[in-house]
């Protein structure tokens, strides 16, 4: 199958790669850009694992073909902290102890942050409504809904 | 498996019409890169739609608005005049999965996947939707009903896809609602869904009516039976009854884990009794 060469940008750098028409833009992440950090827990737009940003709004990354990236702009878990200081919403869920294994942690920050960006006070019935696309096998939700409607209070005074 | 992403619609049709069998529109992908997964077939072309200049337009026209065929349902809820004149129509758009398929997935996909459960169909078979259909011979504009032929199939010819999709103005103290029932309160597949559109006379009584079935046949229901035997009445609970009743007897659901045949003719008739309650509603605010 031929490759396809297709110029993106990914967390404010400009990337280029190659990549089969059939590939997703989940393993173009993963096994062509050694960015590991979205993760694939079903392959079929169920459990959020696989979740970035993409123009603004957040997308299961297994859903999209990496082909279609061209022109785009992608925003990773991998450029979410500024260097080493960690994003509200990172630093938060470690505070709240809203992960176990990890598996979905950076799909719930990336959906997270797509929801903040948007709405920077949303009701915990809002969070739990746009969250509902993440599964998690682990926390039991009501962690990681506090973190969020924790990191949303920080990040509305960083605002102030 | 060839992916193109042309720029001008006729490119478009002249790709679908000289590629292969297998070959898709990719709209949001929702429906499509799920099934090249699970079915493991391969698709010979994918010609993807989204680079189209107003292709992702919702536009608002002198008698309705126009929906591109790349419009993501999320984008519909946001945007207001819409939400305002059909909000049982956006309801039905953002019911469809979750934040991140609302990110991608489009009302024509869901036309076009031709799943007798999708849920933006009713609603939009209830406000008298058009599909606006381009393809190698021109154009031709076809009531949304006409398009599903039963599960997975269309009425679309070779090289023809839906370039959006048109709402008419339903014109003053009209209103719209979509219900849907589920086993669970996101993610998941109707069981049964019920669409209705009304508008009412000066008087308060119901002028016009369209009533329209999901998930409870191999293709969607226009219930127009249904729809005649709540016209000139105010929705009382005879007429609420009438209409509940002739739901379940014109429904020609199947039985599966989701539901019997039974239950579906009973909450198809619970839900466009209560959806007429919301429509109605809505037209006396209008
Ligand atoms: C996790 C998940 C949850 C879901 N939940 C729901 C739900 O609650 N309710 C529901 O109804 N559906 C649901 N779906 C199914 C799907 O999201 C919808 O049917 C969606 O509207 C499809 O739109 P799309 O743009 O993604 O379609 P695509 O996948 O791009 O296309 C679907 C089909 O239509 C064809 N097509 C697309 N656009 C056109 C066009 N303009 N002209 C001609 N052919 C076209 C494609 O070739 C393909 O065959 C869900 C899917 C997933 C993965
Ligand atoms: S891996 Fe993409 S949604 Fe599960
Ligand atoms: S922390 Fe393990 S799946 Fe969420």
């Amino acid at each position: 199958m031929a490759s396809l060469p297709v110029s993106t940008t990914i967390n404010s750098d400009d990337v280029e790669y190659l990549c089969h028409a059939d590939e997703s833009l989940l393993d173009v992440l993963r096994d062509r850009l050694g960015l590991m950090g979205a993760k694939e827990g079903c392959g079929t737009g169920d459990c959020g694992a696989c979740s970035v940003i993409m123009d603004g709004r957040v997308v299961c990354s297994c859903l999209v073909l990496g082909a279609e990236a061209e022109g785009r702009n992608i925003e990773t878990i991998e450029g979410m902290a500024d260097g080493n200081t960690l994003h509200p919403l990172q630093q938060k869920f470690i505070e709240h102890a809203a992960l176990q294994c990890g598996i979905c942690t950076p799909g719930f920050l990336m959906a997270a942050k797509a929801l903040l960006d948007t709405n920077p006070d949303p009701s915990e019935e809002e969070i739990r409504f746009w969250l509902a696309g993440n599964l998690c096998r682990c926390t039991g939700y009501d962690k990681i809904v506090r973190a969020v409607a924790d990191a949303a209070i920080v990040m509305r005074e960083e605002r102030a | 498996m060839r992916y193109e992403r042309p720029a001008t619609i006729e490119d478009v049709t002249a790709l679908l019409a000289s590629g292969g069998e297998k070959s898709f529109v990719l709209a949001g992908g929702t429906d499509l890169l799920v099934r090249m997964k699970n079915d493991a077939f391969e698709a010979d072309l994918i010609v993807d739609i989204k680079a189209i200049e107003g292709m992702s337009d919702v536009t608002r026209t002198a008698d309705g608005f126009e929906i591109g065929a790349a419009v993501p349902c999320a984008a519909l809820g946001e945007n207001a005049e819409l939400s305002r004149v059909w909000p049982g129509v956006v309801e039905a758009a953002n019911l469809i999965g979750s934040t991140q398929i609302q990110g991608r997935c489009t009302i024509s996909g869901n036309l076009c996947n031709a799943s007798p459960a999708a849920d933006s169909v009713p609603a939009m078979v209830a406000a008298g939707a058009l599909a606006r259909i381009a393809g190698p011979d021109g154009r031709r504009t076809v009531p949304v009903q006409d398009i599903p032929q039963g599960p997975g199939k269309t009425s679309l010819r070779k090289g023809e896809f839906i370039e959006a999709i048109v709402l008419p103005d339903p014109g003053p103290r009209s209103g719209d609602a979509y219900l849907r029932f589920i086993p669970r309160t996101e993610m998941d597949i109707a069981v049964v869904g019920v669409g209705v559109q009304l508008t009412l006379a000066e008087d308060g009584s119901i002028a016009s009516a369209r009533v329209a079935l999901g998930a409870v046949g191999p293709k969607v229901i226009e219930a127009t039976e249904a729809a005649e035997t709540i016209i000139g009445t105010r929705l009382d609970q005879p007429a609420l009854d009438a209409l509940a009743a002739v739901c379940s007897e014109v429904s020609t659901p199947i039985a599966d884990k989701r539901g019997t045949v039974d239950f579906r003719k009973q909450v198809v008739g619970v839900l466009a009794a209560r959806a007429a309650k919301i429509a109605y509603q809505r037209a006396g605010e209008d």
